[in-house]
């Protein structure tokens, strides 16, 4: 689908305002990079990518910045890399963050499909086939489960069925 | 096999013996720390949809710092939750309005060296001034930790700040900060162990290691950490201390070394900590108004630091100061520190994360453009996007305030 390409040092204050975070998700979501693309929140479609730079998501601990990008349908994340705790929040709520070091020879607008059994992004686009590097086997489960809420639902379920 | 700090305490709480940096492992927690924003109102929903209980209630604080003071329906509803879930969850350890967590934490003795603890807010690697390895984590991680009591982690490989001699006089931790984070870069940390060392971090006290571990999240470590030394034990007022430090020669990712004393007071411009250079390069920026908030920017020691310039002296421009706990401002009234601050001109704010966070009606409106004792600058953090946020030590912010423009404090300390 279709790819949302933004630079480096992408930060939790610009995914997810301080001042609509007593607000769901729904309000924090339409406000979601307005600072640096105020079209964005408007004009993303369920199954886009957002591709970015190095650093993605630093800042805060702050889980709504990754589940603003959920709720507008946001596929997957691509980037050069991610700060270690949206990193985490993200795989928590079921969203993939995928490390790509050629994050950046991907183009705005490109058309994107993620194989995620060869870990490999094809950028359609472009005829071009980036790697990225496979998500830790214990946490794809979990995200192929739809995230840490319902894989400890099914791990909960599990254990009183046994 | 030599280990460093941070591995010997991902050991302890992975009951293993040793751990190799890269390697992936379960630990238990021993603390977790929530506050009323990512807290209570985010995992007792999903704590029900689970129909799970608390691990272990003793184990867990609960700290409202964010929403307070609760000014509209939504933030009050906000820490009722918190409240109320607290004390149904058999929660004793709740703090309500003593000020910001990581402040309140240490100071009502959560905190030991050699612990393993998980805290739902991003600063929580300040905890690891007192050598316990703490990293924040969200709302659905501490989830997991509530309902399992433990949490993966890939044990983490050490970067090494080793700062030797001393920091001159008017040159604090959030200047050591700033430079780190200019010099580095925010993902300089590469979300591993950053462990600051030398005789200038073993001469602060434990409120300036804190604010060094505190930023370690704008480095982009996942957790800060000083060894355990007398200033630990004295603070945390221990008995059988233990010391909890690297193995002499552990191998680690980076040791980089520094002369403290050829440090200059660091100022970061907008949008972004990284943006920092030393104050010389920024005389011409005429704030109109200087904050001194945060649990980075605002315990007694800060408070202190911008009472040695404000002392017999007048701010020429709005400065607001907002005390990071409850016992801080008690502390800075008792000895006179409070006092200095008012007669400056200073307006008392709560005692709550407030302007830093975003939140309340302090918060930054169109153009301003202002200097602050806080962790963050980005675009909008403290109010409206065309608001400026230049950063700086408590120093460097009272210096300014009085000077009417950006101002080097060694310029007023003599």
């Amino acid at each position: 689908m279709r790819a949302w390409v933004f630079g480096d040092d992408i930060d939790t204050d610009v995914l997810a305002p301080g001042r609509y975070m007593k607000l769901g998700v729904e309000e924090i979501a339409r406000h979601c990079l307005e600072a640096v693309s105020p079209s964005f929140s408007r004009e993303t479609k369920p199954g886009d990518m957002l591709v970015a730079g190095r650093n993605f998501g630093c800042g805060s601990s702050r889980e709504q910045a990754s589940a603003a990008l959920k709720h507008l349908g946001i596929e997957a994340l691509v980037a050069e890399s991610f700060a270690g705790l949206f990193y985490r929040n993200s795989l928590n709520l079921g969203l993939p963050a995928l490390v790509c070091k050629d994050a950046r020879r991907i183009g705005h607008g490109d058309k994107l499909k993620i194989d995620y059994d060869k870990s490999e992004i094809i950028d359609l686009t472009r005829a071009e086939t980036l790697s990225f590097e496979p998500i830790p086997a214990h946490l794809l489960e979990m995200v192929r489960d739809g995230g840490l809420l319902p894989h400890l639902e099914k791990r909960l379920k599990c254990r009183t069925t046994s | 096999m030599k280990q460093t700090l941070a591995q010997k305490l991902v050991a302890r709480a992975a009951g293993r013996s040793p751990v190799t940096p890269g390697e992936i492992v379960t630990c238990k927690v021993d603390l977790a720390m929530m506050h009323d924003s990512g807290g209570p109102r985010r995992v007792k929903p999903m704590l029900e949809r689970l129909g799970a209980k608390v691990w272990d209630p003793s184990k867990v604080v609960v700290i409202t710092d964010h929403y307070l003071p609760a000014a509209d329906d939504e933030s009050r509803r906000i820490i009722h939750i918190a409240r109320h879930w607290a004390a149904s969850a058999g929660v004793q350890n709740f703090y309500d309005g003593q000020g910001i967590c990581h402040v309140v934490l240490p100071e009502r003795g959560h905190l030991r060296p050699g612990m393993f603890v998980v805290g739902g807010d991003s600063h929580s690697p300040t905890g690891g001034a007192f050598a316990a390895y703490m990293f924040g984590v969200g709302a659905t991680e501490m989830l997991g930790v509530l309902v399992t009591g433990e949490i993966w982690l890939k044990v983490p490989h050490t970067i090494v700040m080793d700062f030797d001699g001393a920091l001159q006089p008017g040159v604090s931790a959030k200047d050591v900060m700033l430079f780190l984070i200019g010099r580095f870069g925010m993902d300089g940390g590469q979300y591993q162990a950053v462990e600051y060392r030398g005789a200038a971090i073993r001469g602060m006290p434990m409120q300036e290691r804190m604010t060094l571990c505190n930023m370690t999240a704008e480095l982009g470590g996942q957790a800060g950490l000083i060894p355990s030394d007398s200033v630990t034990t004295e603070y945390l007022k221990l008995k059988n201390p233990e010391t909890w430090e690297s193995d002499a020669d552990a191998p680690v990712l980076a040791h980089h070394r520094f002369d403290a004393a050829k440090l200059a007071p660091q100022v970061a411009a907008p949008h972004s900590p990284a943006n920092s250079k030393a104050v010389d390069e920024f005389g011409d920026v005429q704030p109109t108004l200087a904050y001194i908030g945060a649990c980075t920017g605002a315990k007694l020691e800060d408070l202190r630091m911008a009472s040695r310039i404000l002392k017999g002296r007048k701010a020429k421009m709005r400065l607001l100061v907002a005390p990071a706990s409850v016992r801080d401002q008690k502390a800075a009234e008792e000895e006179g520190t409070l006092k200095i601050l008012l007669d400056a001109g200073a307006e008392l704010l709560p005692n709550s994360c407030g302007i830093c966070a975003g939140y309340g009606e302090h918060v930054l409106p169109e153009n301003m453009v202002a200097i602050s004792s806080t962790a963050r600058n980005f675009k909008g953090r403290m109010g409206a996007p065309s608001s400026r946020v230049y950063l700086a030590s408590p120093y460097t912010v009272a210096a300014s305030a009085v000077a009417g423009r950006i101002c080097d404090p060694r310029e007023m300390l003599h």
